[in-house]
């Protein structure tokens, strides 16, 4: 049996690319909180940060080992209460905004969300401006 | 004003190859700096990592002596490398603690054998917590910190022979 | 041998092109019928050159000849046959020979089969085809050669990422060549009625099979690249608004506006500057795509081996291209006759409606992914852009878009009346109600969102049925069935995607052999883990068995693979499709106390999203062979040259 779990355990830690530590994953890597609600807000929020040593993936999405500490730190706090957004912005004051898949609305982003509105106006000005020459008829 | 309208799209589309053009020559950074350059060293208590060294707490750093911290592990083949470096610094006087991210106490041991130990104090951080809490996205890293516990400098990815002397004037101004 | 003769077959073909763009602008400007008539069969013959070329490397792969470095970078002889034959198209300069010799084919094609259009528009589409092709061959044979040969030749290849070894992902990068180079016809006929001013019905009609078929291809591959993403990365996503599969919905928002534009100009002589705009931004989308996949300038997970020399070529020809063809719509479009007048509340409105909301659509799909990239160019700040932007930015412009999908083939043309469609669209209001009524009561936690995208989806799967209302089922047209089974597809689709998002249940737990823990409806126990050897790499697989109530047990095999050329790790999940959703398992690592780490899905109706997708797919080909039939029925006497 020990046998079989050493063969097992070297196959599926023989991966790595880089060098992974030798130590097993955080408590709340991969394990669920006990209340669906807080768990959910965990999730919601996971899916929103951007893991540090991936190619553009969130933490949620990501095998790396510190996508996984960040999943436990993210669980952890929400299990002691916190709320997601000091959380997501405790992370930012460390990483920048690049480390939130949620551009802020600030002076660097608002075209961002002032966009969709201006395609909308824009081409209701061009629709209605055709339309006006055309209704005549 | 259908003129303006028909010669948009051209326009536009001159102003996106600029933007296409502006990422060859200066493609997205790869590296994430932290943001608490500039700001106080974050709380932290670690157990030691490994047996006969103290662990590392944040109290003890601001003792009012620029210091480096070096985010490292046993496991990271360029903290190889720095190996070196570290030593030539810590035998010029320059104080270094090391947090050693998920790292085991036996690997640690192997590692200060075969690679010289160059730290007063290395704390133990099993799931990174203290890595993230100082904003660091990897390692090594190496972080430049004043008598008062502000960080200077952050340094990412080995630290090489030519880095040395400006470690040691960063350090010198970090009064 | 082989080699040279693809590489002879390749630098044949691309003088073939020069000729065809020389004798073709030649032909159009003075109108002599002879040049006119000499194009066609060049083109013809250039389509069958790069066929050659193409085939002679799918032969070096299958053979895995190492003397060609190509084959030596990405081939080995473990590979299963499959990808051997798959590797072809699975580095840059492969990719690049597949998409010259499916711009080639295509060329010849058009110049074989369209019989209907004057001959100088179409000898004009025929020199811009060969323009475009011969960018793309100075880019193969001065920069990215496929045939190229490494001396000493090695003794075992590199091997082909084992992520790309899966049938899935074998097939998808052709299925989206052939959408965005037949993006290309569509850009070349564009550029052919510009040139001879004759855009009108007869361009529209030749260029709609065209676009319709680029289309469907699109469509497919975006759906299979979903889909691949979603069982083979292990974490149940199946998008993420990632640089690369923003590169591939751009041009598919571009040609399904165009696709709807084209229609109005071949039947009603509506919308031509639209149109032909349309085209324009189709083929560019897919150049641009093209661009940022290949160029290295946006990171993403789903990164290409990539080079910012590579880039820089395309830069170069997108310019070339989109800037000619951008210009000559300037000089030119002001000389095109505007269409006969309609109402704002009518199908032309509709369609207009329609053309707006993809426009702005793919704008801000566009800039969204560009963002970082500015952002950090004018400011040196980093930051991303995001599911959290791309969904709430152009989540409320598609529920729109599919208000007005629903409401747009009841319409009329020229005009119509609002009071008489609110009569038409009062059942599937009542629908989207009643669904709406039903997720409050028994859903309430339910995000907006996709509370929205359900309602939506009850009321327009019903009235994308309101065309075969009240209509002889046996002869309505093949484009009606078309039209109707599209957008019913649309909805399916979106309900699949608003049901995933909403219902699905996740369990995560760490466990020993025996345990039985539960996702959703099922019961779960893992009952065994073994290693497991491949052809080519080794796995653990566990065993697992699950149940469902009180039904009949049933058996999943989740592994991990590890691959030792080049050296990674895969998830293979275990997937069941039952009548109502799909239940995912993903295996993970042991622990230290020898419990196992398993990733428990249960996604309600999943599967409609790739479902809807092919149902859209089906429906575009139903169309497409209605058109085609409709003429070859109506189609003039061939004349052989």
């Amino acid at each position: 049996m020990m046998r079989k779990m050493i063969l097992l355990a070297s196959i599926a830690f023989a991966s790595p690319l880089l060098a992974d530590s030798m130590m097993p994953a955080a408590r709340y890597a991969n394990e669920q909180l006990a209340d669906p609600a807080q768990e959910a807000k965990a999730k919601a929020l996971m899916q929103t940060l951007r893991c540090l040593v991936c190619q553009g993936q969130s933490i949620a999405d990501s095998d790396a080992e510190m996508a996984g500490d960040m999943r436990s730190l993210v669980r952890t706090r929400i299990a002691a209460g916190e709320k997601p957004e000091d959380i997501r912005r405790w992370l930012i004051e460390r990483y920048g905004d690049w480390v939130s898949y949620q551009p802020p609305l600030d002076g660097l982003t608002w075209p961002l969300w002032a966009m969709p509105i201006l395609f909308l106006a824009l081409g209701i000005w061009i629709v209605s401006g055709r339309l006006k020459r055309r209704g005549r008829s | 004003m259908r003129k303006l309208l028909i010669w948009l799209p051209l326009g536009l589309f001159i102003l996106f190859l600029g933007i296409f053009a502006g990422g060859l020559i200066k493609p997205e950074g790869k590296v994430i700096r932290s943001q608490l350059v500039g700001k106080p060293m974050p709380n932290f208590a670690l157990s030691p990592a490994v047996p006969g060294k103290p662990g590392l707490s944040s109290t003890e750093l601001s003792n009012g002596q620029p210091h480096l911290v070096n985010v490292f592990a046993s496991w990271c083949i360029p903290c190889i490398a720095e190996a070196p470096q570290l030593r030539q610094l810590a035998e010029a006087g320059v104080p270094i603690y090391g947090v050693a991210i998920r790292d085991r106490p036996e690997d640690l041991v192997r590692f200060l054998a075969r690679n010289g130990d160059p730290y007063r104090a290395i704390g133990s951080d099993a799931n990174s917590s203290v890595q993230i809490a100082l904003g660091s996205s990897g390692v090594p890293e190496t972080f430049i910190v004043d008598g008062k516990g502000i960080i200077r400098r952050q340094h990412i990815g080995d630290i090489r022979p030519e880095d040395v002397p400006g470690i040691m004037s960063a350090l010198a101004t970090a009064r | 041998m082989i080699a040279e003769g693809g590489l002879a077959a390749l630098w044949l073909a691309a003088a073939l092109a020069a000729l065809q763009l020389i004798l073709g602008a030649m032909g159009v400007r003075s109108g002599r019928s002879e040049l006119l008539a000499a194009v066609r069969p060049i083109a013809m013959v250039q389509g069958a050159l790069t066929v050659l070329a193409f085939v002679a490397l799918i032969w070096l792969f299958v053979t895995v000849d190492l003397s060609v470095a190509l084959v030596a970078a990405n081939d080995a002889s473990t590979k299963p046959l499959l990808y051997k034959f798959a590797g072809t198209w699975g580095n840059h300069e492969g990719s690049m020979l597949m998409w010259v010799t499916i711009l080639a084919v295509a060329g010849g094609a058009v110049a074989l089969f369209e019989r209907r259009l004057n001959e100088r528009t179409l000898t004009a589409t025929l020199a811009a085809q060969a323009a475009i092709g011969l960018g793309f061959y100075a880019f193969l044979l001065f920069a990215s050669n496929p045939f190229a040969r490494l001396d000493p030749a090695p003794a075992e290849g590199q091997g082909l990422n084992p992520l790309l070894q899966d049938p899935g992902l074998a097939f998808h990068p052709p299925t989206l060549y052939l959408g965005y180079v037949g993006l290309s016809v569509a850009f070349s006929f564009a550029v052919g009625a510009l040139i001879t001013r004759d855009v009108g019905a007869a361009f529209a009609r030749a260029m709609r099979p065209w676009v319709l078929g680029a289309w469907i291809l699109l469509t497919l591959g975006i759906t299979a690249g979903s889909y691949w993403a979603y069982y083979e990365l292990g974490w149940g996503g199946w998008w993420f608004w990632d640089p690369v599969e923003n590169a591939s919905l751009m041009p598919w928002l571009a040609a399904t506006a165009l696709l709807h534009s084209v229609t109005v100009l071949a039947t009603r002589e509506g919308l031509r500057a639209w149109t032909v705009m349309l085209a324009v931004v189709a083929f560019s989308m897919s150049m641009v795509g093209t661009f940022l996949v290949r160029s290295g300038i946006l990171t993403s997970v789903h990164a290409f081996a990539v080079d910012p020399r590579r880039g820089t070529f395309i830069l170069v020809l997108l310019a070339l291209y989109i800037g000619g063809a951008l210009t000559l719509f300037g000089l030119r479009v002001g000389t095109v006759r505007e269409g006969s007048r309609f109402d704002a509340v009518s199908r032309e409105g509709a369609l207009v409606i329609n053309n707006l909301l993809l426009s702005a659509i793919l704008g801000i799909v566009l800039v969204g992914t560009l963002y970082p990239l500015i952002a950090e160019a004018v400011t040196g700040a980093k930051l991303s852009v995001g599911p959290p932007y791309f969904n709430s930015a152009a989540g409320p412009l598609a529920l729109i878009l599919v208000a007005v999908m629903a409401a747009g083939p009841t319409l009329k043309w020229r005009r119509d009346n609002l009071k008489l469609l609110a009569t038409r669209m009062a059942w599937p209001l009542l629908v989207a109600a009643l669904m709406l009524f039903a997720l409050v009561l028994l859903a309430p936690g339910i995000h907006i969102l996709p509370l929205l995208g359900l309602v939506a989806a009850a009321g327009v799967a019903l009235a994308s049925l309101a065309p075969l209302w009240k209509r002889n089922l046996r002869r309505t047209p093949f484009y009606v069935w078309g039209m109707v089974i599209a957008h019913f597809g649309i909805a399916v689709s979106m309900a699949g995607m608003a049901a995933e998002s909403a219902f699905t249940k996740e369990t995560l737990v760490a466990t020993q052999v025996g345990e039985v823990h539960r996702v959703g409806p099922y019961t779960i126990r893992l009952d065994d883990v073994q290693p497991v050897a491949g052809p080519n790499f080794t796995a653990v697989e566990a065993t697992v068995t699950a149940q469902r109530g009180s039904g009949a047990p049933f058996i999943l095999k989740p592994q991990t693979r590890t691959f030792p050329q080049p050296q990674t790790e895969t998830n293979e999940a275990a997937i069941t499709t039952v009548l109502d959703g799909q239940l995912y398992v993903v295996v993970g690592k042991p622990d230290d106390q020898g419990r196992w780490q398993l990733r428990l899905w249960w996604k309600p109706f999943v599967t409609l999203i790739w479902l809807g997708g092919a149902l859209v797919a089906f429906g575009g080909l139903l169309a497409l062979l209605g058109r085609v039939r409709r003429e070859m029925r109506h189609a003039p006497p061939r004349e052989f040259i």
